[in-house]
């Protein structure tokens, strides 16, 4: 029955085993010793308890698994399909908003906002990056590879002027984009982004910023030359997901260097969106070397919002600030 | 008046409510105290005449209470809104507390000067940026990090970021600059596989497209090893055929000139005799002292 239906649905996710009675009688012992564990008050001994389960249960599993392959290698081409391991990401809530490449409405839509001049490479971005008041040290070397990283970029330090005036500020100076960056107890945990004519402004949080000079390989400073990064979305599934890869890439220059090797990464998983900047080498048609260069750090969305920043009267596309409750409904949705 | 002494008299030595006793000095807690400390002139509960300035949302009171009222505890503050203005504030002070002892006035026109300069700082930081303090969920924070933890792990970036390159590279958004022959000419190998396929038989043909789906590996290493296993099988079918030995000797040296684009020298070897040419480089290759014979 199982191979059945495994046969017509190749993508089936894990069913449970068929258990045999001995193994049932096994399983009914396990789930009592595990019942039996909770009213367990001495420590020691209810953790060796949970280790020797532990222990049972990873052996049934591993007998499982020899017992599957060795089927499937029996039955040579007519073996059941190899089963999936139900993941996250298989089992994500399906979004309304979730981009399909194939509708031509939502791709117009999204090809047709305010990045639109970027993407047909009107102007060449120009960005000025500035910290809260009085930051530290790390968040003043975070500041100066950022400055490495995109390319054509300033630095410019804040002086106690508000975001607003700022804004205004740099719009008479032609940039095209501000990026702030709060700090908190010594170390960056917050990046504003904003995009100059009007464009759209978004808040994420940082964390995990891993510096250049904590990486692992010794002068890597070296390799970083001023050639432009070519840059990598990955995983961007939804409307709003679009959107933030889009502003995202805005910021560097639309027509990257390949010579310079050099590829910047934002990786989305689970609504986390992952910095890495590697240069690269391909060895083969297959093979690609990766080595990892500056800093890399992981941002999580707070809020977007339509216009420039204004934070009392703006317009937020998104925002999960006050509305957890009713936006994190379940453990499988995400909304990148 | 001559509560006055007898209250304070209790209230000083025994206890009083609003009495405050650190190390250097007693506090009043009293919201009617004129100075804040617990002395016989400035205890509100043990003068029947008394005065002070309170403010309330940015307005300044003058609040006054005399013996006359003092049977009636309700009525017995008298309220009276000072000016905004500090000079004229200071001067209805002067004319509310006309006749009052120097004491009180001095200290309520310090304590409303006090009032403003703090009323004064506040409307000025009000304006200013103000930084808000965000607290920090305990709950969220932990499960925030664990679930970034979790998705690094999900997500594999390094094995992503190569699959990405990877493609780009077969789209051909590098244009010309990686010279990978390997791909137009492994596309006309194929084409020219399919063809042959058609045309010899089946076991050649599967001989063949396995050749074209190995992968290309410049590595030394890992070539040897795979061409060692290979060798291992096909050992017995060579020992059959001895009129390859002169072919392979050949070929022998061709490799030993060639040493980065091995493989590929390798596989030119094969177009041109496709049914031998497999054993020919299993052999050379693998370290068999048979062959040196």
């Amino acid at each position: 029955m199982e191979s059945a239906e495994n046969a017509e649905n190749a993508e089936v996710l894990v069913k449970p085993p068929t258990l045999t009675a001995s193994d049932r009688l096994a399983a009914k012992k396990r789930f009592r010793t595990q019942r039996r564990l909770s009213t367990m008050k001495n420590k020691v001994l209810r953790n060796a308890q949970w280790a020797t389960l532990k222990k049972e249960k990873r052996k049934v599993k591993k007998e499982g698994q020899k017992q599957r392959k060795k089927e499937a290698e029996a039955l040579g081409d007519k073996a059941p399909p190899k089963q999936i391991p139900r993941t996250i990401e298989n089992t994500r809530e399906a979004d309304i908003t979730t981009v399909d490449r194939d509708d031509e409405e939502v791709t117009f839509d999204i090809t047709h906002d305010e990045y639109e001049s970027y993407f047909s490479k009107t102007y060449v971005p120009k960005i000025l990056i500035t910290s809260s008041d009085n930051p530290h040290s790390k968040t003043i070397h975070f500041i100066r590879e950022l400055t490495k990283i995109f390319p054509s970029s300033e630095c410019q330090w804040r002086k106690r002027s508000s975001v607003k005036k700022m804004i205004q500020s740099a719009k008479e100076k032609d940039y095209t984009d501000v990026v702030v960056i709060n700090e908190d107890r010594r170390v960056p945990n917050g990046m504003l982004v904003s995009h100059l004519p009007d464009g759209p402004t978004a808040y994420f949080k940082i964390s995990n910023v891993k510096l250049t000079k904590d990486m692992k390989y010794k002068n890597i400073i070296k390799e970083f030359t001023t050639h432009r990064p070519e840059v990598i979305l990955n995983n961007f599934q939804t409307r709003l997901g679009q959107a933030v890869s889009r502003m995202l890439a805005s910021l560097f220059h639309y027509d990257p260097q390949f010579k310079g090797r050099r590829a910047v990464t934002f990786h989305n998983q689970r609504d986390y969106i992952f910095f890495r900047h590697h240069r690269y080498e391909f060895k083969s048609q297959k093979r690609a070397a990766l080595r990892e260069l500056g800093p890399r750090f992981t941002l999580r969305l707070k809020w977007l919002q339509k216009g420039t920043f204004d934070t009392i009267e703006g317009d937020y596309e998104w925002i999960i600030a006050g509305k957890r409750h009713e936006m994190e409904t379940s453990r499988r949705r995400f909304f990148l | 008046m001559e509560n006055d002494d007898i209250v304070w008299s209790i209230i000083n030595k025994s206890f009083c409510s609003y009495k405050v006793n650190t190390k250097t000095q007693r506090f009043c807690r009293n919201e009617y105290n004129l100075t804040g400390l617990c002395n016989r002139s400035a205890c509100p509960l043990a003068n029947s005449q008394y005065a002070t300035v309170r403010e309330e949302d940015g307005n300044c009171f003058l609040y006054m209470k005399t013996v006359e009222r003092s049977g009636f505890p309700r009525n017995m503050w008298e309220k009276v809104k000072l000016s905004k203005s500090l000079e004229k504030a200071l001067r209805q002070i002067n004319e509310y507390l006309v006749y009052w002892p120097g004491f009180t006035r001095q200290k309520c026109k310090q304590r409303l000067l006090k009032i403003s300069q703090y009323l004064i700082r506040m409307r000025k930081l009000r304006l200013r940026r103000q930084k808000k303090l965000v607290p920090i969920q305990r709950k969220q924070d932990r499960r925030e990090r664990r679930r970034e933890e979790k998705a690094l792990v999900a997500a594999r970036l390094d094995s992503a970021i190569e699959k990405e390159l990877l493609e780009r590279l077969k789209r051909g958004t590098y244009g010309d600059i990686y010279n990978f022959p390997q791909v137009a000419f492994n596309k006309a190998l194929e084409e020219e596989e399919d063809a042959e396929v058609n045309m010899e038989g089946d076991d050649y043909g599967e001989d063949e497209e396995n050749e074209g789906e190995e992968p290309d590996e410049d590595i030394d290493e890992e070539l040897e090893k795979e061409l060692e296993e290979e060798s291992e099988n096909e050992e017995i079918e060579y020992v059959e055929a001895d009129s390859d030995l002169e072919r392979e000797l050949e070929s022998e040296s061709d490799l030993e000139d060639i040493e980065p684009k091995a493989s590929n020298s390798v596989k030119d070897n094969t177009r041109r005799k496709p049914r031998l040419e497999i054993e020919y480089e299993t052999e050379t290759l693998s370290k068999n002292p048979k062959r040196t014979v």
